[in-house]
């Protein structure tokens, strides 16, 4: 059996699959550490020592599947409803429903926090175009 | 692939335009539905409410340039506001937003100067603002509702869904409305950035908000704050015991082109005798 252009298809396929398998080798060897979040920070340490324990507005699991959609709602409810206050399902506990002045004043490292699982899946939330972060100093790596 | 609200909300706003399928206003008209409703969210107990907020100017209470200056950078420092300057130092009009700024006599009420009417009030310069009117060309036009209005009167901007059509602000007929070119962070000093606020981003549309997240919180606006004694009034016209209300019960008032229809809340007090 006769290839007609036989060495174009062949190099044509290399470049294919190649391209095609790009993000697999490109991605190699950076994904290997797991995404490691600090709930220090001073505000949440004073909370603990108020209520003896650390806890965000819901459960955590909840917090770590749902807050974008949670976010989602809180915005429109601010911008849209003219509410600004939360209550938790969890705790009961009362909540500003604000990125800037609620989440960010516990998680104050959004470095350490926010950004640990963003850049692990490759997220870009586009909030903090607008929305200032935090001041953070930075990470001195020890 | 994914795209953000923002880029959604454009290529909806373009298919509406080109004719495919219904219009994006009516689109999220239907699907709007709270996400969450009382009593897992509830307004801020502290919050001033009102069923009509309007605002009372008395240019004649301003006795200096500064005065002014005063009530226009406490606005645009609280709500970062961004200040772009040509390298002379002059305000850079390409890329110039403005919440709250200074006009002449003509261009705040274009067609009631007369040629006899007194130089002190022709040559006095004007506080402008958006007029948060009650029936705002703004809210009408705007494809994603991005701009619409609060049950106080308030026309309200939501940045999360402005796509920067930019159809606003060729409604407004006040120019109360600017377009951020550029990213404005450029020309927010952070040194006096308030942090309690966010900025906008490029490519979208702000005004004045009559400082409906200060409002929630039980403070009066910024620039009403920083105005002199006795320039600036705010409160809910439809209360008959409010400042507002009786300065514009028992004076001579006017609002900015009323001939348009828009019916503006901000009234201008014109005499200049103590009231209130
Ligand atoms: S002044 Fe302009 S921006 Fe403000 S409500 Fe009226 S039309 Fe809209
Ligand atoms: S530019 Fe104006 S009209 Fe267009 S989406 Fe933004 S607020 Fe609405
Ligand atoms: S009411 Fe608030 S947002 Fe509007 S001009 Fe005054 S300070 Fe600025």
């Amino acid at each position: 059996m006769k290839l007609y252009d036989g060495g174009k298809i062949l190099i044509g396929l290399m470049v294919f699959v190649g391209i095609a398998t790009f993000p697999f080798y490109y991605n190699i060897g950076k994904v290997d550490s797991k995404p490691e979040l600090k709930t220090d920070t001073p505000a949440i340490q004073a909370w603990e020592k108020q209520y003896g324990k650390k806890e965000c507005v819901e459960s955590k699991e909840y917090m770590r599947s749902e807050h974008m959609q949670l976010l989602n709602n809180w915005r429109d409810s601010v911008v849209r409803d003219m509410n600004r206050q939360y209550v938790s399902m969890t705790s009961g506990k009362k909540f500003n429903m604000s990125l800037q002045n609620g989440c960010l004043e516990c998680h104050s490292n959004k470095k350490q926090f926010c950004d640990q699982c963003h850049n692990y899946m490759a997220v870009k939330p586009y909030c903090f175009d607008c929305h200032i972060q935090p001041m953070e100093k930075e990470e001195n790596k020890s | 692939m994914s795209m953000d609200r923002r880029q959604f909300l454009k290529i909806a706003g373009i298919s509406s335009i080109l004719g495919f399928g219904a219009s994006v206003a009516s689109a999220t008209h239907t699907i709007w539905e709270p996400g969450l409703k009382p009593p897992q969210v509830e307004p801020n107990p502290d919050g001033l409410i009102a069923k009509r907020w309007a605002m009372v100017v008395d240019m004649s209470k301003f006795k200096t340039d500064e005065d002014i200056k005063k009530v226009t950078t406490a606005c645009h420092q609280t709500h970062n506001v961004p200040d772009f300057r040509n390298p002379d130092g002059t305000v850079d009009k390409k890329f110039e937003v403005k919440w709250i700024w200074e006009e002449p006599y003509e261009r705040t009420f274009p067609g009631s100067e007369n040629k006899f009417m007194s130089e002190h009030i022709k040559d006095m310069p004007f506080i402008v603002l958006c007029n948060h009117c009650d029936n705002p060309p703004c809210v009408r036009v705007c494809p994603t509702q991005a701009t619409f209005k609060l049950p106080n009167g308030i026309t309200m901007q939501d940045e999360h869904r402005c796509i920067g059509c930019r159809f606003c602000m060729a409604a407004c007929p006040y120019g109360s409305r600017s377009f951020n070119w550029t990213d404005p962070r450029k020309a927010i000093n952070p040194a006096t950035e308030n942090k309690a606020y966010p900025t906008r981003t490029k490519g979208v549309v702000e005004k004045c908000t009559f400082c409906t997240e200060r409002l929630q919180f039980g403070k009066l606006p910024a620039c009403v704050e920083a105005a002199p004694k006795g320039a600036m009034f705010f409160g809910d016209i439809e209360d008959p015991n409010s400042e507002v209300r009786k300065i514009v019960t028992s004076q001579l008032t006017i609002r900015r082109k009323p001939e348009l229809g828009t019916g503006p809340a901000v009234y201008y007090v014109i005499g200049g005798s103590d009231h209130a």
